[in-house]
């Protein structure tokens, strides 16, 4: 009797406290790339998530908010194995991430087998996610690579006056997207674009494109990022190139940007455009800043949040309102939670964003400069801001299908109303 | 060279016809049909360049792992991140001094330490089995992984070249002509260039350590027979110690000189425990000019690759790993 009765006091225990946690707990999976190229990206966007569920007191609709973090090494299929992961063996509810592009269109696809979780993408960009065949329980409320492009092919044009560019970006599905972004912008201002160059992601000796780069054009569009970006920046300046450079969004980001020694400063001067300004003068930016240089010891973070780090904490904001609005009632196969993800506009550090019928977001899009900062580093300063970008690039929806997919050779400039 | 050239006069004679086309389309003006089918001859000759100095740093990584290889039997799947910890410390030593040159020898001397304390606290205790030790080195490369990532962080390093090797040199080869019939020289990355002489110059030096002194002689006789060299009284264990430490000196070593012509970051580690075992593959496991031939023949397959086929550049390295698998195992150089 006695024994028994230890026995099922010790059952209660045990049982008790993962009774409760399974009702009044919601688990958030984050899976974010923290190895190869964007690692150090990676890192700030969990360091994003976490300030985003501090400032929420990890709480949202009346449920505890807990989270686990998946690694990834930016491979489509380490991405889908993490995600089976936290789904099968961690139990999560909302899976946040992920960074690349093919990763997302892996995970729009592990998003159609798993149809009552829900999937808020972290920041990857690649136009096919959410356009074609987009998942319904798969959201985006960052804007796509093609969208982070628009805006600088006009600006260097009138602003600048480079008409004739060479380019040279990373051969997968985020380097042709945002190339897409900036040549249609580009093309359709009058550029000409005079040679394609693709270098396969990951690559780090770049001398023999660097010499095959023709010399009779006003400036070079570079359209790589992380390590790639540094190992060609650095390449660069020592077989001694002068070209004007225009970089695509990932080029002179945070991750370039705070690199350690010299490579980095051929990027002075270079235009770039993406979905953030660090020294955005609005409000909700600037308070966005200051929480997040409050939230981290100065050695342990960025000097202002990264692209990967904004993008992180939008998707958890996302979340968080979408868990409020339903009460935390993730009942029903989230159906609730899925509709108050795409029908409610989200006021973030960058605007408010809205998701179209796709499920993707319409948003701004800023055109900065990277400038000296006086101190031996460098920093991006706002020089314009695009607002309402939608998906579409402004074209009709079938107008933006018949161009085609992004792809080595689309879109054809001469087409849309530029050279080459 | 002539023991060959009297067993294999075939291979001889293709060998040297792919030589001496080289060397023609590197020294000889281009006509223009050739530039039609080729691209502008600065454009080769970059790509050429950059593989030979690419081999050039292969070479480093690879020769001390083909050697401890050769000796020991010990792969070494570490190799890769004491490249990355002496591109690290590298960069530290030169950002505090400001000496480029100055960071050689104190990363040699580091990393050669951490390399003995390696064979003789960790190797030594399960000598003669190969999988453990294997095993061990992954487990290693693992926790130097994180500690590197926890120490320098995750973004990228490059390490300055001095101002001396900054800026492209000229060379004397001619890249093409003016439209007014004047000569253009090739202009060239200098810091790459002293890579390239630093390479052939270690390269030389450890042929001549192999096959002209006693220690050499040491290193020889324990590659071809581990145990009898033992038993004829050698004190074998301070053999692998020097080989181990030197292995991993040149191992940090080259090191600065990837910081230098690329970045260091995490995952680089991997990256080039990867190509050195494509190199060793290629070239034959033990060999230090198979090695040479083997990076060589890499560095040029990624160049070439990258500039006149990008998208198949990634399969090329690993085309030329399988084919030398299949129709010579024991690599181009190896024993079988």
């Amino acid at each position: 009797m006695r024994k028994s009765l230890v026995a099922s006091a010790v059952a209660a225990a045990f049982m008790m406290p993962s009774g409760a946690m399974a009702q009044d707990s919601i688990k958030l999976g984050i899976l974010v790339a923290l190895e190869g190229a964007f690692a150090e990206g990676g890192a700030d966007g969990v360091r994003n998530v976490e300030l985003a569920l501090q400032q929420a007191g990890f709480e949202a609709g009346g449920k505890k908010i807990e989270y686990v973090v998946a690694p990834s090494d930016t491979t489509p299929d380490t991405a889908v194995r993490q995600a089976r992961k936290l789904i099968e063996q961690d139990g999560v509810d909302i899976i946040i991430g992920p960074l690349s592009g093919s990763e997302g269109i892996a995970m729009r696809d592990y998003a159609k087998t798993v149809p009552d979780k829900t999937i808020i993408n972290g920041i990857s960009g690649a136009l096919e996610t959410t356009w074609v065949d987009p998942a319904p329980n798969f959201f985006r409320f960052n804007l796509d690579g093609a969208q982070w492009g628009a805006g600088l092919g006009t600006y260097v044009v009138e602003e600048k006056g480079w008409n004739r560019v060479a380019t040279v970006a990373a051969d997968y599905s985020f380097g042709y997207t945002n190339f897409l972004g900036f040549a249609v912008d580009f093309c359709r201002a009058g550029g000409e674009i005079v040679e394609r160059f693709w270098v396969p992601l990951g690559s780090s000796d770049f001398g023999g494109v660097i010499a095959s780069l023709p010399d009779d054009v006003d400036a070079i569009y570079l359209g790589v990022g992380g390590t790639d970006a540094i190992n060609f920046l650095n390449q660069y300046n020592q077989a001694g190139s002068e070209t004007n450079l225009i970089g695509g969004t990932i080029m002179a980001d945070q991750t370039v940007l705070t690199s350690r020694g010299r490579a980095k400063d051929a990027l002075i001067g270079t235009p770039t455009s993406g979905p953030l300004a660090s020294d955005d003068p609005s409000e909700a930016w600037q308070n966005y800043v200051k929480a997040y240089q409050e939230a981290f010891p100065e050695d342990e973070r960025f000097p202002s949040p990264s692209l990967f780090g904004v993008g992180y904490y939008i998707a958890t904001l996302a979340a968080l309102q979408a868990i409020n609005e339903v009460g935390g009632d993730l009942g029903d196969g989230q159906a609730a939670l899925h509709e108050a993800l795409s029908s409610n506009p989200l006021d973030t550090p960058l605007g408010t964003v809205e998701l179209n019928e796709n499920r993707q977001a319409s948003g701004s899009v800023f055109i900065t400069e990277v400038v000296d900062d006086g101190e031996g580093g460098l920093k991006n300063v706002f020089k314009a801001r695009v607002d309402n970008v939608t998906q579409t690039l402004g074209m009709t929806p079938e107008e933006f299908r018949a161009m085609g997919l992004p792809s080595r050779d689309n879109p054809d400039c001469a087409a849309l109303g530029g050279g080459g | 060279m002539k023991a060959f050239v009297t067993r294999h006069p075939t291979w001889s004679l293709i060998i040297g016809f792919v030589v001496a086309v080289l060397l023609w389309l590197i020294f000889a003006p281009w006509t223009e049909g050739m530039e039609d089918v080729l691209g502008r001859k600065r454009v080769f000759l970059n790509a050429i360049f950059g593989g030979v100095t690419l081999g050039a740093l292969y070479f480093l990584v690879a020769s001390g792992f083909t050697l401890i290889f050769g000796l020991m039997r010990n792969v070494n799947l570490a190799h890769g991140s004491l490249y990355l910890l002496g591109g690290y410390i590298g960069f530290e030593v030169s950002e505090r001094t400001g000496s480029w040159l100055l960071a050689f020898p104190v990363v040699f001397v580091v990393v050669a330490l951490l390399g003995l304390v390696l064979q003789n606290q960790v190797f030594r205790r399960m000598e003669g089995e190969e999988l453990r030790q294997t095993m061990v080195t992954i487990g290693l490369s693992v926790v130097l992984a994180d500690i590197m990532l926890w120490i320098w962080g995750g973004q990228s390093y490059t390490i300055f070249a001095p101002d001396w090797l900054s800026g492209p040199m000229t060379l004397p080869i001619v890249s093409g002509y003016r439209s007014s019939g004047e000569a253009v020289m090739l202009k060239y990355p200098a810091v790459r260039m002293a890579i390239l002489f630093a390479a052939i110059v270690v390269g030389v030096a450890m042929w001549l350590i192999l096959n002209r002194s006693r220690l050499g002689m040491l290193i020889r006789a324990g590659v071809d027979d581990r145990e009898m060299l033992a038993a004829s009284g050698v004190r074998i264990q301070y053999v692998f110690l020097a080989v181990f430490g030197f292995g991993a000196g040149l191992a940090g070593m080259a090191g600065i000189v990837g910081g230098t012509f690329q970045s260091l970051s995490p995952g680089e580690d991997t990256r080039f425990l990867l190509a050195s075992l494509v190199v060793v593959i290629v070239g034959g496991m033990g060999s230090i000019p198979g090695a040479a031939i083997g990076a060589l023949v890499i560095g040029l397959a990624e160049q070439l690759g990258l500039v006149y086929a990008p998208t198949y550049s990634v399969v090329f390295t690993f085309l030329i790993m399988a084919a030398v698998l299949a129709f010579r195992p024991q690599g181009l150089l190896g024993r079988a």
